[in-house]
């Protein structure tokens, strides 16, 4: 029985505990999650540690995702979500300390850490003019791509034809092929259609199962329930852990 | 051929300057408002340049390293301030004055020694009377060419914040995210340099050639120090408009390779 809510609560320094690699088993903050099969990654040691992470406008925040594991992140629009991701990926200037693995930011320069942290945000920018070149590898793209219904020749399709879901899609696969350990997403599936929003969950669940750490900005609180046990809730720049009623519904 | 030229008496001017004031009369008939303007501006030069003979006259006369230095400080400084001016948004803090302005000082000090010390060779090498003419050419035409490349570089930025951070979220540098605004950049400093070379000759005549055949210099003689003061510009706009550039991506990133933009100021009103 996994227990995902050890993690420190948002805000709260004074209740920081040191993770030694055991279990912190708190029970009070432990929902009821349903038993199901553990995800082969799955381990109590914290993939990206969080504390007191903050910038001028993002009160200090702290929390631990592990590897193969999803917290969605949710809260009013201007509340800093976006914030938060931004300063985990250190895209604006922030204080605090995050790590991955145990080795601290700091030590690590900037594009290393962003190609093992990896950041999509909402509407994402584009420096080519075609598709193609804006993947270092298209034949490791393919796969992903086709499982989000992209053909073979969407290499060549130029960037300003496309829909705002088409981008955020190629977006994510983009992000996905330099092989990050965590990626923070901000409304990945937000001007998608039914079955592509379906897809794009599915595909990143297969990541989750494989150890990917996942950070999920939604507004959507189903989608919230189906892709994420833990939640943060995010509101007038200040990051907090919802506990207790969550989750409501199971898992997928 | 014997060298002469023309001297023109205050009278000359005075003469010349009745076609400045027909301007002002014609800005009276059609109410165009800028005749008390035109008046200030044709005095303003007038004082300035006779001022600036005043001065040169007596830089040639003295022929001193500290005061031929001296004025070249002061004119490098002006044209920092120029290049100030003429930014929509600027660097904060000193880097708005200090980027463009070491960077032409870098530039054109290092290209008109270069001159000096190869092509004309005076005696002494800092003579003001090479000196100085050389080195405004240069300095001119630097400072447009940094102002030009430091405004496009800042505009491009802010407009295309979001393509130059979807490199860097995707693990590239500072330096690559920011390469094809720095290319843009850099061609705008560049373009002016590029073009008026091309017209040189069959659009215009440059003002320095023209002012050598007129005091009676051969014209080929006056042609071939041309396209030595455009090589010499050429060299100079371009060692500058490199050096602001990459120190304007230098400071609008940072060691964390990312993009501060913060350290621009609001656009400028015009």
């Amino acid at each position: 029985m996994a227990c995902y809510s050890w993690g420190v609560v948002a805000g709260d320094l004074n209740t920081i505990v040191v993770q030694t690699g055991e279990s912190v088993n708190r029970q009070t903050a432990c929902p009821e999650v349903p038993k199901e099969p553990e995800p082969p990654f799955q381990t109590d040691a914290p993939l990206l540690q969080v504390r007191a992470l903050r910038t001028n406008i993002l009160k200090p925040a702290s929390f631990a995702l592990a590897a193969g594991e999803c917290i969605a992140v949710r809260g009013p629009s201007g509340a800093g979500k976006t914030l938060l991701l931004r300063a985990i990926a250190d895209l604006d200037p922030n204080q605090g300390l995050v790590s991955l693995e145990g080795r601290d930011r700091s030590k690590i320069p900037g594009p290393e850490w962003r190609r093992l942290v990896g950041y999509v945000p909402a509407e994402p920018g584009w420096w080519a003019e075609t598709v193609g070149e804006h993947f270092g590898n298209w034949t490791a793209a393919a796969a992903a791509l086709g499982k989000l219904g992209f053909p073979e020749e969407a290499k060549s399709w130029p960037i300003a034809r496309l829909s705002t879901g088409e981008r955020l899609r190629l977006a994510l696969v983009r992000a996905l092929i330099v092989g990050p350990k965590a990626l923070l997403l901000d409304e990945p599936t937000a001007a998608l259609d039914l079955a592509s929003v379906e897809a794009v969950e599915s595909l990143i669940a297969d990541r989750i199962w494989a150890g990917l750490a996942v950070l999920w900005v939604t507004h959507d609180a189903g989608q919230a329930r189906r892709i994420a046990r833990r939640q943060l809730v995010v509101e007038a720049g200040s990051v907090r852990e919802e506990v207790g009623q969550w989750p409501v519904t199971t898992s997928p | 051929m014997a060298s002469y030229y023309v001297t023109l008496s205050y009278w000359d001017l005075a003469l010349a300057s009745v076609l400045v004031l027909i301007d002002a009369g014609l800005s009276l008939i059609f109410g165009l408002k800028i005749h008390r303007n035109l008046l200030i501006a044709a005095i303003r030069m007038s004082v300035q340049l006779t001022l600036i003979g005043l001065v040169l006259t007596a830089l040639f006369s003295l022929v001193s390293p500290l005061w031929t230095g001296l004025a070249v400080l002061a004119m490098i400084l002006f044209a920092g301030q120029e290049v100030m001016q003429r930014q929509d948004r600027r660097l904060s803090g000193w880097w708005s004055f200090g980027l463009g302005t070491g960077c032409m000082m870098m530039a054109s000090v290092l290209v008109t020694a270069f001159a000096l010390l190869t092509a004309i060779r005076p005696s002494p090498w800092y003579d003001p009377r090479y000196a100085i003419p050389l080195l405004g050419m240069i300095l001119g035409n630097c400072m447009t060419g940094i102002a030009l490349g430091l405004n496009t570089l800042t505009t491009s930025l802010m407009l295309r914040r979001s393509s130059v951070e979807a490199q860097l979220m995707l693990g590239a540098t500072r330096w690559d995210a920011a390469a094809p605004v720095t290319r843009d950049a850099l061609r705008s400093a560049l373009m002016p340099t590029i073009n008026s070379m091309s017209a040189t000759g069959l659009v215009s005549l440059p003002g320095m050639m023209t002012g050598q055949i007129l005091s009676g210099v051969p014209p080929v003689e006056a042609v071939k120090y041309q396209i030595l003061v455009m090589f010499l510009i050429a060299g100079g706009t371009g060692f500058g408009a490199v050096a602001a550039v990459l120190g304007g991506v230098y400071r609008l990133t940072d060691a964390r390779h990312r993009l501060r933009l913060d350290r621009l100021t609001a656009a400028q009103p015009i």
